[in-house]
């Protein structure tokens, strides 16, 4: 009997794969560019294509650009390793006890709900407009969320293998050290990877607010001049370099996680 | 001789549920026990009681006459599934057992080996877990506990996981060892047939609240070849074994029976 297949999840090649990944792109340009070109919006509130790469050229010849970016980076960078050392330290204790979970998770829990957003006004007043005010809100905005995911991770560590390092008569901390977090560590892993992404999110958020420098900042200044090429055009090197930081751990996740596949 | 392992009144309470009720069993040096009994009897239990993993609400375990604190390397545990270390390889997998023994990296090594041949694994040494079938990581994971030469070795159910040629193979393979190593085992396994072809006693549970009901002798000769299971003894003994379980689990449950109206009859005649 002719029973269609079913396709569903299908695997495709990673050839087509790409193919259909750029088509979506190129069909979005093109849009974009027809919008802008047909004169159907005005260049004030939606710049063609060319424009903004012409503006971005530009900004990166006079070195604004690279400025800007590494000035950004180096604030996510710092911000975000405070807030993962602090994770790794802190997650593992609250996933292996319960005594160390009721002392720090409902707090956090609570403090997770609470908008970062509204604590920047705050913040700017305890430490000021310069980079500690935007390390302290990329950490808050990503300590909090950051903890508990790894906290999950070892958490889900199957018990057998906690009663594996028993019977084998190590002892808590080696269990900790030597089971639990290199079990959870694919997971951690994740949580770290998805949790980079908001912090660029934080960073804008803390950036657009009040800075000297970073790409947060230059969005607001270009706002003020009606520069809205500035601003696509940095906005689309802001998803650009999270796309990068994302693939890269993705890379790193990959080779470290190589076990786990069957083959 | 004083036996190896004495189980002394032993009882377990969750709360309201009573998982066991004032077991005693003593299990002597280099007896190979099978601990056979419908789900939820308890066998978990007791075994995790003895390994140390959990504390008896009464009565206590004595290993060679001392009472048992918390787990240790004396006592070996295998688990239903196998519980390797997914990012070591087999030969790290066992390896791992042996950190903390007063050996240098070079016999090390050499003894993990060694018990990877033991079950069969020679050439698999460098495979991850995950590219191992599952009698495979089973068989990892008993090297891994034999390793480090416990005297007692728990499993609970440590091939019920299997599909059942693989967990032939794996019986045969267990019986051969213990017949050349000799070592305290208790066996959990749903499995009569199983219990009755490694085991030199086979021990039955009944349920709610957990107890033992019976003990069997199995004196069928060793080495034990699969052969043995045409042995008309062999299903002899498992027969009367199955019957005993069945029995208990009927004058045990007898609302159960009454609700469904249809009694599930043993063959009387067999
Ligand atoms: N941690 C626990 N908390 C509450 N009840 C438990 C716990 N562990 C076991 N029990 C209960 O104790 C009884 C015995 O459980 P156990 O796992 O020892 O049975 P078992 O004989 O190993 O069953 P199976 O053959 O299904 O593995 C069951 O009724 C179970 O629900
Ligand atoms: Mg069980």
């Amino acid at each position: 009997m002719a029973v269609p297949r079913a396709r569903v999840r299908q695997s495709i090649t990673r050839r087509s794969y790409l193919a259909i990944t750029l088509g979506t792109f190129v069909v979005l340009v093109a849009l974009w560019a027809a919008v802008t070109h047909g004169g159907l919006v005005s260049k004030l509130f939606l710049p063609s294509p060319g424009a903004v790469l012409e503006r971005l050229a530009e900004q990166a010849r006079s070195g604004q650009l690279f400025d800007d970016v590494s000035l950004s980076v180096y604030r996510i960078t710092l911000g975000y390793v405070i807030a993962t050392a602090m994770s790794l330290l802190l997650g593992p204790l609250m996933g292996m006890s319960k005594r160390v979970e009721a002392m720090f998770e409902p707090l956090f829990d609570f403090i997770r709900y609470m908008p970062v957003v509204a604590f920047v006004p705050l913040t700017i007043i305890w430490v000021g407009i310069d980079d500690p005010q935007k390390f302290l809100i990329i950490w808050m905005g990503t300590f909090f969320q950051q903890v508990l995911m790894v906290a999950d991770a070892v958490r889900q560590v199957p018990q057998s293998m906690i009663h594996l390092g028993e019977t084998l008569g190590m002892g808590r901390t080696a269990i900790l050290t030597r089971i639990a977090f290199p079990a959870a560590w694919p997971r951690i892993w994740d949580a770290l990877r998805v949790t980079l992404g908001w912090a660029w999110t934080w960073l804008v958020v803390a950036e657009l607010v009040a800075a000297r420098g970073g790409m947060g900042y230059r969005i607001t200044v270009a706002q003020r001049y009606f520069a809205t090429d500035t601003i696509i055009g940095y906005v689309i090197v802001l998803g650009l370099l999270g796309l990068i930081f994302d693939q890269v751990m993705r890379a790193i996740g990959r080779a470290m996680f190589r076990y786990q596949r069957s083959r | 001789m004083a036996p190896k392992v004495e189980i002394q009144a032993v009882a377990k309470r969750f709360g309201a549920v009573e998982a066991l009720a004032q077991i005693d069993l003593d299990l002597q040096a280099n007896e190979f026990v099978s601990l056979v009994g419908v789900s939820g009897c308890g066998k978990s239990t007791l075994l995790s009681i003895i390994a140390g993993l959990q504390r008896p609400s009464q009565g206590q375990v004595l290993v060679d006459g001392q009472p048992v604190e918390g787990p240790g390397r004396d006592r070996g545990v295998v688990f239903q599934t196998a519980t390797l270390l997914p990012w070591l390889t087999a030969q790290g997998n066992v390896e791992f057992a042996l950190r903390g023994e007063p050996m240098g990296r070079a016999e090390r090594r050499q003894v993990a080996r060694e018990h990877l041949a033991l079950v069969g694994l020679t050439g698999f040494e460098e495979a991850w877990p995950a590219q191992l079938s599952g009698g495979m990581q089973q068989r990892v994971a008993l090297a891994r506990s034999l390793c480090y030469r416990p005297q007692i070795l728990l499993m609970d159910e440590p091939f019920g996981a299997l599909d059942a040629l693989t967990r032939h193979d794996m019986q045969e393979l267990l019986t051969g060892i213990w017949e050349t190593h000799r070592l305290t085992v208790l066996f959990v396994t749903h499995d009569i047939e199983e219990a009755v072809f490694i085991s030199d006693r086979v021990v039955v549970m009944t349920p709610r609240p957990g107890r033992i009901e019976s003990a069997r002798v199995i004196d069928l000769a060793r080495p034990r070849k699969p052969e043995i299971q045409s042995d008309p003894r062999f299903h002899e003994l498992a027969d009367s074994l199955l019957r005993g379980i069945r029995q208990q689990s009927q004058s045990g449950q007898p609302d159960q029976l009454s609700q469904t109206g249809q009694p599930d009859q043993p063959d009387r005649t067999g």
